[in-house]
């Protein structure tokens, strides 16, 4: 047996003995997902056990460094790690922004003293980490953006607003975009910052949005003061460390258009539908739109297990998690028009327990918004096709 | 498994791709059409791929071949579809070689699959009866007959008919249509008595045959595999075919992107560049994500291929699938970018257009495949 199969065994019969059945079954609804952070709440005793032995194990994020408190595994481990979790059904222990988004570009831009401050307080579901990016002002042209941080000694002394902050309102710390060059050219005089959200100064404000949720917030910063050493990578080349960060976040967010809702959308349009004398569902223009929806949804699963071995062999571009992006959300987009579809009447109930309080509309309207944050798709085929495809202007 | 090729694969299209590129360009494909070639395809360029291991790829390392699987196949498959080259490849390499290195008796394979390694044999594989692709239809009736069997209808679509020393015919020994038991294969002799062949040509400017069956005489030893339970036999063979195809299609698709790109960054209107235009980025960039994608879904089927036949099905659907329609997406905005160049014959991009049209066909379109993995997953 290979090393890898060795790997592979083990790692199925530790996730056999310690992954908890009620953590096997599909997530229904937000509150499934654990987040972490000092006000942490879990949803369930088998919440919180999955959590600490994944955690214990250094499995909250397999292929960081086991100093940070990862896993230390190499590509192909923690591939096997994600595919046994996959095969049972394993729920993620731990999810959060300090690990698909952060802990990345702390990875390469931050100094020795900043990763072991904040890493393991990543891997460990300590702090909760919040995203300051887009402004009122500066969405899609995102280096527009104008909060400022002006110096003032050892500090910065940061004001402004930023907006569509994802959980701003429960979360620790917060890694920030500010102006520290009013007057360099845009891209030039971004600095990438750290603080506390309890810092004096930093209140939030939650945006109520169609879909009856709240998960972005309006920011303001007023007079908030932050060491300079919170600074990652050079003063004013944050820009830098802003675009690395996004390849991460659009990588993430491709990933929705692979999550499955548990069962396979034609059973869930079964259910409703019902089927003809053939047991063909008794839907024919659903019934194709399910099946070209599947062989899609596949393909995006084979393209994202090649991204990842391509970004293992070298042979990855840059911008391809902005391909990645558009692709796998305006898919998950499609997956919920589907799902609305299937459900008929059924999906529309928006507050009755017999609709878990509408969580199907209410999630199909959550979608619309993958195709806009961490870049909209529009800003996602201009990448492309300025940057890989190296189509000329703008 | 990781889905890139390995070094030795990468070798493999290298080399292809160096032999494809030189000898057969789309000029190739153009001259042939242009005589009228009664053959359709170069003989001579067919001994050069014998010389350096293609013919042979698929059959096993005993009887003179390399012994390789889908993946490998797929690599050339791929290559010969950036030139269009017409080639006994798919046919006799690819489904042949598949169809008697699995399901051939020792006497078999022994007779014929050296001889599809060292390029001396050419293959067919005659399945299709009616307008589209739907095997298990297969109506063409095999009679028993002292001790073989007679063999009488019609067949479309043979890909290499006119040209093949040997056919693989799916028939009907027992069931009615639609019946997945019943069907059996059988090695033909074209020469035989009864049998008429009729090249056709096709919109694509490859070889095609409609074959005639009147009463042909077979005699037992010409069954490949069980009587009466070929479709197991048949279906892996064409599982490996519809992998073939997808990768002739990713070939194409990104030719057909290649050459347009390059259009968008060369031609001017309004005093510019057209890919300058936002409309044009957008779709181009569409495409390339399409393409990557189903490059991705391709590869995952080949591999599937070769890890294990019998599993495969679901993914080589999705492969075929994805590659139709991906490269039906390919000509389509090759030729529209194109503009009315993309509409004349001078230009080479029709041919990408008219091969991906009989790509589709070939082996189930993407209705068809996509219909394939609902039934699969039981809607």
């Amino acid at each position: 047996m290979s090393d890898l199969e060795k790997f592979r065994s083990e790692t199925r019969a530790w996730l056999e003995q310690n992954c908890p059945p009620e953590m096997r079954k599909p997530m229904t609804s937000d509150g499934d997902t654990f987040w972490g952070g000092r006000n942490a709440k879990y949803s369930s005793d088998a919440q919180r056990v999955w959590f600490e032995r994944m955690r214990d194990k250094g499995w909250t994020v397999p292929h960081w460094p086991k100093e940070y408190g990862g896993g230390g595994l190499d590509g192909e481990q923690a591939k096997i790690v994600r595919q046994e979790m996959a095969a049972i059904g394993a729920r993620q222990p731990l999810t959060s922004f300090g690990i698909s988004m952060l802990g990345p570009a702390l990875l390469k831009y931050g100094t020795e003293e900043q990763k072991k401050e904040h890493l393991p307080k990543i891997t460990a579901g300590l702090i909760r980490w919040c995203q300051g990016y887009s402004e009122p002002n500066a969405g899609s042209d995102l280096a527009s953006l104008q909060t400022r941080a002006e110096s003032d000694g050892d500090h910065y002394v940061i004001n402004g607003q930023k907006i569509w902050t994802s959980y701003a309102n429960y979360a620790d710390w917060i890694f920030c975009l500010v102006r520290t060059d009013p007057a360099a050219k845009k891209h030039d005089g971004i600095s990438f910052i750290l603080f506390d959200m309890a810092s004096k100064g930093v209140t939030t404000k939650p945006i109520l949005l169609i879909s009856g949720y709240s998960p972005f917030c309006e920011t303001f910063f007023d007079n908030v003061r932050v060491p300079k050493s919170h600074v990652v990578g050079t003063v004013n080349r944050g820009w830098d460390v802003a675009k690395y960060l996004l390849q991460h976040e659009r990588a993430m967010i491709s990933g929705m258009g692979e999550r499955g809702v548990g069962r396979p959308l034609g059973q869930i349009a079964a259910d409703s539908v019902g089927a003809d004398d053939h047991g063909r569902l008794d839907d024919a223009q659903l019934r194709s739109q399910i099946a070209s929806f599947e062989v899609d949804e596949a393909a995006l699963a084979a393209a994202a297990e090649r991204a990842v071995d391509l970004a293992k062999a070298g042979q990855s571009h840059p911008a391809f998690s902005s391909a990645m992006k558009y692709y796998g959300t305006e898919l998950n987009k499609r997956r919920y028009e589907i799902l609305m579809s299937a459900g008929g009447i059924d999906a529309l109930e928006w507050e009755s327990d017999r609709s878990r309080g509408g969580a199907r509309p209410r999630a199909w309207l959550r979608t619309k918004a993958n195709s806009i944050e961490g870049g909209t798709s529009e800003v996602m085929l201009g990448i492309v096709a300025k940057r890989i495809l190296d189509l000329p202007g703008a | 498994m990781a889905l890139v090729l390995t070094e030795e694969q990468t070798l493999l299209r290298d080399s292809a791709r160096g032999l494809i590129s030189d000898k057969a360009p789309v000029s190739h494909l153009r001259n042939l059409r242009d005589a009228k070639d009664a053959t359709g395809f170069s003989r001579d360029l067919w001994k050069t791929f014998a010389e350096m291991g293609f013919s042979g790829l698929l059959v096993p390392e005993q009887f003179g071949g390399s012994g390789l699987g889908a993946v490998e196949a797929g690599i050339v498959m791929e290559e010969i579809g950036r030139t269009l080259m017409p080639s006994p490849f798919l046919a006799t390499s690819v489904l042949a070689a598949s169809a008697l290195s699995r399901g051939g008796s020792e006497a078999q394979k022994a007779q014929h699959l050296p001889k599809i390694a060292d390029g001396s044999l050419l293959a067919a594989l005659a399945i299709d009866e009616g307008a589209k692709h739907r095997p298990l239809q297969t109506k063409l009736q095999a009679v028993r007959s002292g001790n073989g069997f007679k063999l009488s209808g019609d067949k479309a679509f043979v890909v290499d008919g006119h040209t093949a020393d040997l056919l693989i015919v799916a028939a009907r020994s027992a069931g009615a249509a639609g019946d997945r038991n019943g069907l059996t294969l059988f090695l033909v002799d074209p020469k035989a008595k009864g049998l008429a062949v009729e090249r056709t040509a096709m919109v694509d400017s490859h070889n095609a045959a409609r074959i005639v069956f009147d009463n042909v005489e077979v005699n037992a030893d010409s069954v490949l595999g069980e009587v009466d339970q070929g479709y197991g036999l048949l279906d892996g063979v064409l599982n490996i075919g519809r992998g073939a195809v997808a990768s002739e299609m990713v070939g194409l698709s990104e030719e057909v992107f290649g050459r347009t790109v390059m259009y968008l960054k060369e031609r001017k209107q309004f005093g510019k560049a057209i890919g300058e235009f936002q409309a044009l980025q957008h779709r181009a960039a569409q495409l390339y994500i399409e393409i990557e994608i189903t490059r991705a879904a391709v590869l995952k089927a080949l591999q599937a291929l070769d890890t294990d036949l019998d599993k495969a099905g679901t993914a080589v659907s999705v492969a075929k699938a994805r590659a139709g329609a991906t490269a039906t997406l390919a000509v389509q905005e090759g030729v529209q970018m194109h503009g009315g160049m993309g509409m004349t014959d001078q230009f080479d991009i029709g041919f990408f257009m008219k091969r991906a049209r009989v790509c589709q066909e070939l082996f189930g379109d993407s209705n068809f495949h996509a219909d394939q993995l609902a039934r699969g997953k039981g809607y």
